[in-house]
């Protein structure tokens, strides 16, 4: 950051004693400022420069990714899935946030960002444990570095921020990538976990995913800023406004954001511009808010589709590498069907287990209760009458 | 409890002293312990409990952090899953507030959401209760607040050694513990042996204080010296009181209590908290469903009453005092008769 030199600007000049000469540090904000315009790579002449095997790997996640969507989806439909919030149309976002981090990193996705998860090697059947409803979380967090998926929106964040900080004093190049909605950025954790970051210089990335609505509340009613990016200005650390459905774009800004937080720069704040193309979930119905040629402006601006030009242009979407892109996306699909279409092994007993590491005498009593009922379920009728 | 150290060394000191020790000796014994905090660093506290302990363990493990108890305690939370044994304070009972998502959503279910592969080895000091002519949003009894939240060790010592021993216990559990620190009594004085201090205190124990056969006085906290006093006063009225220090709210020692109130027959619950709705209420019901057919009287509280808290002027209204407390067993049915002499 660069400090600038003691204020007095011209226009200010007063013949009065003013507040000692350090009342404060002066931080330059032009460094910090987001641009004015997305940034973005498909279509510019900056793309024709991208490594190809990224391209193609990138093309295959999204391919795989918006496979899964679909998928999970249908399963809401089986009642396989309890709910289902999509990520149709924000593709990008969640495979270039897996791919942006190293194996030692963490991530910390929020309810919306199974894909995340996924793409960064988590068995898609645990990541939707919690949205199966046979268990919270279905995943050892510590195994993928992966946090629990977070329901209360912007909670995680600062769950992020600390994890980074102590991965920073114990002296590890650990870096923790946060994710959150447009909504959540209104929340005082969003603050709160930012503000933090900054202070202690915590190597955090946070990815907003800008997906237009909160629910059914649209932007406009949910911030009166410049852009959510903008917002990181005002904590001390860098905006960055991207392209959320240009994969390339985000994945650099991604990875730029986690090197530099990684080299000791301190924390980002990306806003990615994105949409859900599906209702917030199963059990919405979008169409009380939004309309169709909305929607349909921004299937115009598909993730996948905007990918497929570059790799099309480039003769990198041969016939082998679509059939098995496509291949690997239904081998996916098929094997969730399959297995979420299994009844979960549920222990109820398992309610009272984990809640303390030594268990109380009062849950020592209610673990009992629940035994003896479940004993006497498994009695028949005959043999339990006296 | 009981001490194991050699009288010589035993010397008055303070509630505030033995924290502060106990503070120091778990940053000693484990250097993944770290505090955390709003002023905890330069200042050492604003009642001085981490005075000295950014200086000896440098800053990185005393910090002031930003003020915001929300992001101090979120942050913690990332810390322990990082392998760290945050110590977080919260400057008062009340300003712990804005910290309740984290501490509800996050922190008391973490272990149990994830089968135990996140557990959270945090420890939240708050300064609770009034007695110390507070100005609004200082004085608060929060507990009842945090009992109604499954995962979370509720404790609160009410002497000197057990300052020191219940919360060297609290840094070195491995779930998330509320250690209540009753601040009227930061200043009490102990002998105590501060070089030697009291081994851990278990978490969950009942300790009796008083032994008496007449009733018993259960309370914790801030309320333990004033169910002293009045069981020595009530003497006068012919009446032996025990007094229990419960210590730990959550675990509840049912036993413990059980096996006083089974003795005496008669039992009053005592605390600063609000009555409807406090913790007085679930021990008062776990002692009539476990100990029913001994009573001679039903279970009765003396309670702060339901309001909020009173302005400093007028708080000695509202805190339970000795003449209330006496007022309150004078009613526990002693004209019955029968049962007079009852453990006698």
């Amino acid at each position: 950051m660069t400090v600038l030199e003691q204020p007095g600007s011209s226009r200010n000049k007063s013949s009065l004693p003013g507040p000692p000469p350090d009342w404060r540090p002066r931080v330059d904000p032009a460094p910090l400022l987001p641009d004015a315009e997305p940034y973005r790579l498909l279509g510019t002449p900056a793309a024709r420069g991208l490594d190809a095997d990224l391209l193609k790997r990138l093309y295959a996640e999204l391919v795989r990714g918006r496979r899964y969507n679909v998928q999970a989806t249908a399963l809401t439909r089986q009642g396989r899935l309890a709910v289902y919030p999509s990520s149709t149309g924000q593709e990008a976002c969640q495979v270039a946030a897996a791919l942006a981090l190293e194996d030692r990193d963490w991530l910390f996705p929020s309810y919306r960002d199974t894909l995340a998860a996924v793409a960064r090697g988590l068995d898609p059947v645990q990541a939707l444990t919690l949205l199966r409803g046979d268990w919270h979380t279905g995943y050892d967090p510590h195994r993928h570095r992966i946090a629990p998926l977070c329901t209360p929106l912007a909670t995680q964040l600062p769950h992020a921020v600390g994890l980074a900080h102590a991965a920073r004093l114990k002296g590890d190049d650990v870096v923790a990538l946060a994710m959150v909605g447009d909504g959540g950025t209104s929340e005082g954790d969003f603050h709160e976990a930012l503000n933090f970051a900054a202070v202690w210089q915590a190597p955090a990335v946070f990815l907003v995913q800008n997906n237009g609505f909160a629910i059914s509340v649209p932007l406009a009613k949910q911030s009166a800023a410049p852009s959510l990016a903008h917002k990181a200005v005002g904590y001390g650390m860098p905006g960055r406004l991207v392209d959320g459905n240009d994969a390339p774009a985000l994945h650099e800004v991604l990875t730029e954001a986690v090197q530099r937080a990684r080299r000791g720069g301190g924390p980002t704040l990306i806003e990615a511009i994105t949409y859900r193309i599906e209702a917030h979930t199963n059990a919405d119905d979008a169409t009380r808010y939004r309309t169709d040629a909305e929607v349909e402006a921004w299937r115009a601006h598909d993730p996948i589709a905007l990918l497929e030009r570059e790799l099309t242009a480039r003769g990198l979407l041969t016939d082998e590498f679509a059939a098995a892109t496509q291949d690997g996306a239904e081998r996916l699909a098929a094997d969730l069907r399959g297995r979420m279409n299994q009844d979960p092994a549920l222990d109820p007993m398992d309610l009272f287990t984990h809640v303390f590491a030594e268990q109380t005498s009062q849950l020592r009593d209610q673990a009992a209760q629940l035994r003896a009922e479940l004993d006497a379920e498994q009695t028949p009728a005959e043999e339990a009458r006296p | 409890m009981t001490t194991t150290a050699p009288a010589a060394t035993r010397k008055p000191a303070t509630m505030a002293q033995a924290l502060t020790r106990a503070l120091h000796d778990a940053m000693a014994a484990d250097p993944t312990v770290h505090l955390m905090g709003e002023d905890v660093g330069t200042l050492g506290g604003v009642f001085r409990i981490t005075d000295g302990l950014a200086k000896e363990f440098g800053e990185d493990r005393c910090s002031d952090t930003p003020l915001a108890e929300a992001g101090i305690l979120g942050t913690a939370v990332g810390m322990a899953m990082y392998g760290l044994r945050p110590v977080v304070e919260m400057q008062f009972d009340a300003f712990a507030y804005p910290a309740f998502e984290q501490l509800i959503s996050h922190v008391s279910r973490m272990r149990n959401r994830t089968h135990g592969a996140v557990p959270m080895p945090l420890t939240i000091r708050v300064p609770y209760g009034g007695g110390i002519g507070g100005v609004e949003h200082h004085s608060d009894s929060s507990e009842a607040y945090y009992l109604a939240t499954p995962g979370l060790q509720v404790v609160t010592p009410a002497t000197v050694a057990d300052a020191y021993g219940l919360l060297r216990a609290a840094i070195a559990s491995d779930d998330p513990v509320v250690f209540l620190e009753p601040k009227r009594l930061y200043w009490s004085k102990d002998d105590w042996s501060p070089d030697a201090p009291t081994p851990v205190a278990p978490i969950g124990r009942a300790e009796i204080r008083r032994r008496g056969e007449s009733a018993t006085l259960i309370t914790y906290g801030p309320s333990l010296p004033v169910c002293l006093e009045a069981a020595e006063a009530a003497r006068a009225e012919g009446w032996d009181l025990e007094v229990l220090d419960l210590r730990s709210l959550m675990p509840f020692d049912d036993e413990a209590v059980c096996a006083s109130v089974r003795r005496t027959g008669r039992a009053v619950v005592v605390h600063e908290s609000p009555g409807f709705g406090g913790p007085g209420g679930e021990i008062a019901a776990r002692i009539t469903e476990r100990c029913f057919h001994h009573l001679e009287a039903p279970v009765l509280r003396v309670a702060g009453f339901d309001i909020p808290y009173p302005p400093p002027m007028l708080e000695r209204h509202h805190l339970p005092g000795v003449d209330r407390i006496l007022d309150t067993v004078a009613r526990l049915q002693w004209e019955s008769g029968w049962t007079e002499g009852r453990g006698a």
